[in-house]
């Protein structure tokens, strides 16, 4: 079995403790989503609406900002330097122990 | 008055192929919808990309599906009211209803479907806390009629396709334009981002890289513009600016028409698809019941099985046998 532990902090300061699979080629938006945590994942996972964006906490290393994610958090509100769409975050061993946050909501 | 036998509220996918399924039972529809394309979520956010689960098509473009779906619609004359949101629903004394758009446009039937998807695409709008004093004072979301803004000095902020594309429109057409971006990656095309540079070799247009509109002035309107970046405050006398950031779907006034909503979708009974409102009916994502999964191919069977009960609402004397369409072929409208 190779769960993995990740911590997302949403946007009322809660503390989730998820347990996510890295065997089921599931993204953190759609692991967010099966939690029925409050990730509207609007386009689906494509990088075009920026509805699952999060603010990484941690060191965790794992791909670099593709073009499509650039261009969306280019436009979107209120982006950190830690921030990345939970739909382009894959789940693998190398991210236990992750803790990341809901961005807010776009107004 | 625009009248007809169903309004369908949205011209996705759904609502296209629910005027083929109501045409074979001899019914009129008439779209509305608030971008100015059909073909809803695929036309506006992923004509490109192509989908893997429509039955029949291992491998389909979004905007292909699009066009192959108003193909069908076709022989039924369907009406369209584009660029419209629909705003208000009025129950008539007999049941029928009158849904009137933002800008006063009515269309009255016995039935309304709402295949409204994820909702009507708003323009997103930036941060700015006097922007609600400029709206439509110089402040605008969407270009209509370009021709009366031709010849002038404008700014537009934006990286997508939008943005670029009128950009280079204008800058080509006698005006000045500064275009302003956060960052100095582009979302649009890369040859539209080169014409861009092209321009401002020229001397007809200002790029604005890293840089954001962080204010606006003006008596009554837009006056000026102030444009910042790390480092400094650039001010533009112009009477125009276009944020331009692109389109994100909200339920709107859908959400006012008293029907039952959770999590932003409409409740429906999976006999017919029926609200709780006799009469108007919802299919594809923006309804909601217990197993709902927001897939294309499932609005297409709700929006079959919501046209059963519409036929027996607007003709409830009449008796209808299924005939399938190998029998008796596609009758179109005259």
């Amino acid at each position: 079995m190779s769960d993995i532990n990740i911590k997302v902090t949403d946007r009322l300061g809660k503390e989730h403790d998820l347990l996510a699979p890295t065997d089921m080629n599931m993204n953190l938006m759609e692991l967010c989503k099966s939690y029925e945590l409050p990730v509207e994942g609007v386009c689906g996972g494509m990088a075009m609406c920026a509805s699952c964006q999060v603010y990484v906490h941690t060191d965790h290393h794992f791909g670099e900002r593709n073009d499509d994610e650039e261009a969306m958090l280019d436009e979107a509100y209120y982006v950190e330097e830690n921030s990345r769409l939970g739909c382009q975050i894959h789940l693998t061993t190398d991210l236990d122990g992750m803790h990341v946050e809901l961005a807010p909501e776009s107004p | 008055m625009i009248k007809t036998d169903i309004i369908i509220v949205g011209a996705g996918p759904v609502g296209l192929f629910a005027v083929f399924e109501a045409g074979l039972m001899k019914l009129r529809c008439h779209l509305i919808d608030a971008i100015p394309q059909a073909g809803g979520q695929l036309s506006e956010i992923y004509p490109k990309k192509p989908i893997y689960d429509i039955p029949g098509y291992p491998s389909v473009l979004a905007g292909e599906l699009v066009d192959k779906l108003m193909e069908q619609a076709e022989p039924f004359k369907p009406g369209f009211t584009l660029g419209e949101r629909a705003e208000t629903i009025e129950k008539q004394e007999d049941g029928s209803f009158i849904v009137t758009t933002a800008i006063g446009t009515q269309h009255h039937a016995p039935v309304v479907m709402i295949a409204g998807g994820l909702g009507s695409f708003e323009p997103r709008k930036p941060l700015i806390e006097n922007l609600g004093d400029y709206e439509n004072k110089g402040v605008n979301y969407i270009v209509k009629d370009p021709e009366q803004y031709e010849g002038q000095e404008i700014v537009i902020s934006g990286g997508g396709d939008s943005a670029l594309d009128w950009a280079v429109y204008f800058a080509e057409r006698n005006g000045f334009v500064h275009l302003v971006h956060r960052s100095d990656r582009f979302r649009a095309h890369k040859d539209s981002v080169g014409k861009a540079y092209e321009l401002e070799d020229a001397g007809k247009l200002k790029m604005y890289t890293f840089s954001e509109v962080k204010a606006l002035e003006g008596n009554q309107e837009l006056e000026r513009v102030v444009i910042e970046n790390k480092t400094e405050k650039t001010t533009i006398d112009t009477k125009l600016w276009f944020p331009l950031f692109g389109l994100s779907p909200k339920l709107g006034p859908i959400g006012d028409w008293g029907l039952e909503i959770e999590k932003n979708a409409i409740v429906v009974d999976t006999f017919d698809y029926q609200t709780n409102r006799p009469g108007i009916f919802a299919v594809g994502d923006v309804n909601t019941y217990p197993g709902k999964l927001k897939l294309i191919l499932c609005g297409f069977h709700e929006a079959t099985l919501a046209v059963q009960t519409a036929y027996k609402i607007i003709n409830p004397d009449k008796k209808f046998t299924l005939k399938y369409t190998t029998v008796q072929g596609v009758q179109g409208f005259e």
